[in-house]
């Protein structure tokens, strides 16, 4: 992974029709660090995080990444980010393996599958169809399809659903290695102290 | 892009919305009026035609209606390219108020276009001929307009996916039509008898295009109303509605 | 951008395949409504050949709109969509890969049936290469044409009914060349004009739809 970069959001606010999930919100974030979203259901969480992966547009306000609108970036810089909604964004009629190579001639990745899998406890699974796996084991094929983007600014919608104390704990490693290595990361949860220990940024929606 | 001053203060609801009202009165005035001038210039001044004697005179409303209906579908489009490129929701409301009217207008085009056709043709209804294969095209086109723009509940979204299907749609109309004049050609089968027949004498084309303006001009207007109405709706309770329409206050 | 091309190319053949009896659907489809006219006319042998070029091209414009989910939906509906479009890979490339995947696996049976059917309408042997030239010239300009119904209702949770709605009354042109080039052919008169017409409408098609087909699926998904 190269060194980093830097996320801003500048007077974002989103309208749904007449009512206002948030309004006049900005941040900042560096290499390193860790925003954690925070708020309850329907506050806007998920839509502030396809707002900050580009996938949907503000109603007003801007958000660059290392100083280019997120809907400006060159389709080079667009592999720096990670998005992981609720929903997997794994095939089911494809294996787990077929599904995660996929992914990576994709977002043109290299690193080895093995150790990804041995890591998660997938390498059983690992030829099975997805439509044929737990719930479980979805969100950690999904969690593997991330740690092998290699992007630099990870953006987790609940990553921890349907995750039993194992993966949580390997989630919690995985983020702080990740952070440490100088990448970004925004997390919605409904657990905060699960993830974070440390020099967070929480925005409370 | 640059863009002047003008097109902002159009983008502006309150500022379209006061415009209107004061454009409306004349643009409805005058269209109205000319209306009825030509209907009655149309109907009981001009002189019957040679060949097709009094029932040629629904000449007077029947392409009309038909022209209204393409220039609908075209102010339609524009606007709501408009809408999608420069993110103007006032085009995008423009783009909705016309759909409407530009359907019933080709509806009409088709009904009158009927009517002419039984004592001319012979037949209310000619599957052989381009132009009525054109305007029914047309017409489902407004309808599936409509139709996607139903089935969205979220008005933004509807607003653009309707508007790149306006945009396909507008880029299909010449196909559309120069195919289907180009079947036409090589059909086999009776000589249809055109209603429109020799040149117009001056008697006839100053009434014809007194009630083209005054189509057109009703158009716009008819436009202008909706598209008040389509305000009023978006804008919800903005403040400067409520204190334009005091009773209306939710 | 090949490799991205190949990659989702492959990847949409493969997920159609492992659900091949959907890839049946269309086909069996279009077999039942060539076979309802004959039934609902029953007509004489040379009837049948009148009727055949028009019923064989309605019948293949309304089975191109029964394998659609295949192209956006299924995509949009496990997330996979949004990978794409976040991707590093041009969505137009996308788009263009899932395109030749969809019309691999439903144009390109369907078109292999058509000149079967064809000639149990009695159309002559002699038609035939003028009838798949036809088809193959239309194939494109209806893929993306089925392609961007697909894109426009792919936020719909029922998008099926109103596709057809919205895409048949665009197909008019498509089905005036292609049944013109097979009558003409039929009656062994040239066939080049309708057939240039037909390359020029999917020369247009391939040229405008994937823009149009890229902005539908992006402002669908939001």
């Amino acid at each position: 992974m190269t060194e980093g970069g830097v996320l801003h959001g500048r007077d974002l606010a989103v309208w749904r029709g007449e009512r206002c999930l948030f309004e006049r919100l900005g941040f900042e974030l560096r290499s390193g660090q860790l925003a954690l979203l925070v708020g309850p259901n329907g506050s806007g969480k998920t839509t502030l995080l396809r707002v900050l992966a580009g996938l949907a547009p503000p109603t007003a306000g801007v958000v660059a990444w290392n100083g280019t609108a997120i809907g400006e970036l060159e389709p080079e810089q667009r592999g720096d980010l990670a998005y992981r909604g609720h929903l997997e964004a794994l095939k089911r009629d494809l294996t787990v393996r077929e599904n995660l190579e996929f992914h990576a001639s994709l977002f043109r990745v290299s690193e080895p599958l093995e150790p990804v899998l041995s890591e998660l406890q997938l390498e059983a699974a690992a030829d099975t169809r997805v439509r044929h796996l737990s719930a479980g084991q979805k969100r950690r094929t999904a969690l593997a399809s991330l740690r092998l983007s290699g992007a630099k600014l990870w953006l987790l919608d609940e990553p921890t659903t349907n995750l039993d104390r194992d993966g949580r704990t390997l989630l919690r490693d995985w983020t702080r290695r990740h952070l440490a290595a100088g990448g970004l990361a925004v997390i919605a949860t409904h657990q905060p102290d699960e993830l974070a220990d440390r020099g967070v940024l929480v925005i409370e929606l | 892009m640059k863009l002047p001053r003008w097109f902002h203060q159009l983008g502006s609801p309150p500022y379209v919305y006061r415009l209107i009202d004061k454009l409306g009165p004349w643009l409805g005035g005058l269209g109205c009026a000319l209306l009825a001038i030509g209907a009655v210039w149309g109907l009981a001044i001009a002189p019957p035609d040679y060949q097709q004697d009094e029932v040629y005179r629904i000449i007077f409303i029947h392409p009309q209606t038909a022209y209204v209906g393409m220039m609908a579908y075209v102010v339609m489009a524009v606007a709501a390219a408009i809408g999608y490129i420069w993110r103007l929701k006032i085009a995008h409301a423009v783009a909705v108020s016309a759909a409407p009217i530009g359907a019933w207008f080709t509806f009409c085009a088709l009904v009158t276009g009927a009517i002419w056709g039984r004592p001319t043709w012979g037949t209310y209804w000619q599957w052989g001929d381009p132009r009525i294969m054109s305007e029914t095209l047309l017409l489902f086109l407004f309808l599936g307009y409509l139709a996607l723009r139903g089935a969205f509940d979220d008005r933004d979204k509807a607003d653009k996916v309707t508007a790149i299907l306006a945009v396909v749609g507008v880029v299909n109309v010449p196909i559309i039509h120069y195919s289907v004049e180009w079947w036409n050609s090589l059909h086999q089968g009776p000589t249809i008898l055109r209603g429109d027949g020799p040149a117009m004498t001056t008697d006839m084309l100053l009434p014809f295009l007194t009630t083209v303006l005054g189509f057109t001009l009703t158009f716009y207007w008819l436009l202008l109303r909706r598209l008040q109405a389509e305000i009023v709706e978006r804008e919800g309770d903005a403040r400067w509605l409520r204190e334009l329409l005091p009773g209306s206050a939710a | 951008m090949r490799g991205a091309f190949y990659a989702v190319f492959a990847r949409d053949l493969r997920v159609a395949f492992r659900r091949w009896s959907e890839l049946a659907y269309p086909v069996i489809f279009f077999a039942i409504v060539v076979a309802l006219f004959p039934l609902a006319l029953s007509p004489t042998a040379a009837q049948l050949r009148d009727i055949g070029t028009g019923v064989l091209w309605v019948a293949l414009l309304l089975s191109s709109l029964l394998a659609l989910d295949g192209l956006f939906r299924g995509d949009a509906d496990d997330g996979t969509l949004e990978q794409l479009l976040m991707s590093p890979v041009a969505i137009t490339v996308t788009v263009f890969a899932k395109l030749a995947a969809h019309a691999l696996v439903t144009l390109l049976p369907l078109i292999c049936l058509v000149p079967l059917s064809a000639l149990s309408f009695n159309i002559p042997l002699a038609a035939l290469p003028t009838l798949i030239l036809a088809l193959v010239l239309a194939a494109p300009t209806l893929s993306v044409l089925v392609a961007l119904g697909a894109a426009l209702t792919v936020s719909l949770r029922r998008g099926g009914a109103i596709v057809g709605l919205l895409v048949l009354p665009l197909t008019g042109p498509l089905l005036i060349f292609g049944t013109r080039a097979t009558d003409l052919g039929i009656n062994g008169e040239p066939t080049a004009a309708p057939l240039f017409l037909l390359a020029a409408l999917a020369a247009l098609a391939l040229a405008l739809g994937p823009l149009a087909i890229a902005a539908a699926v992006k402002v669908g998904l939001e």
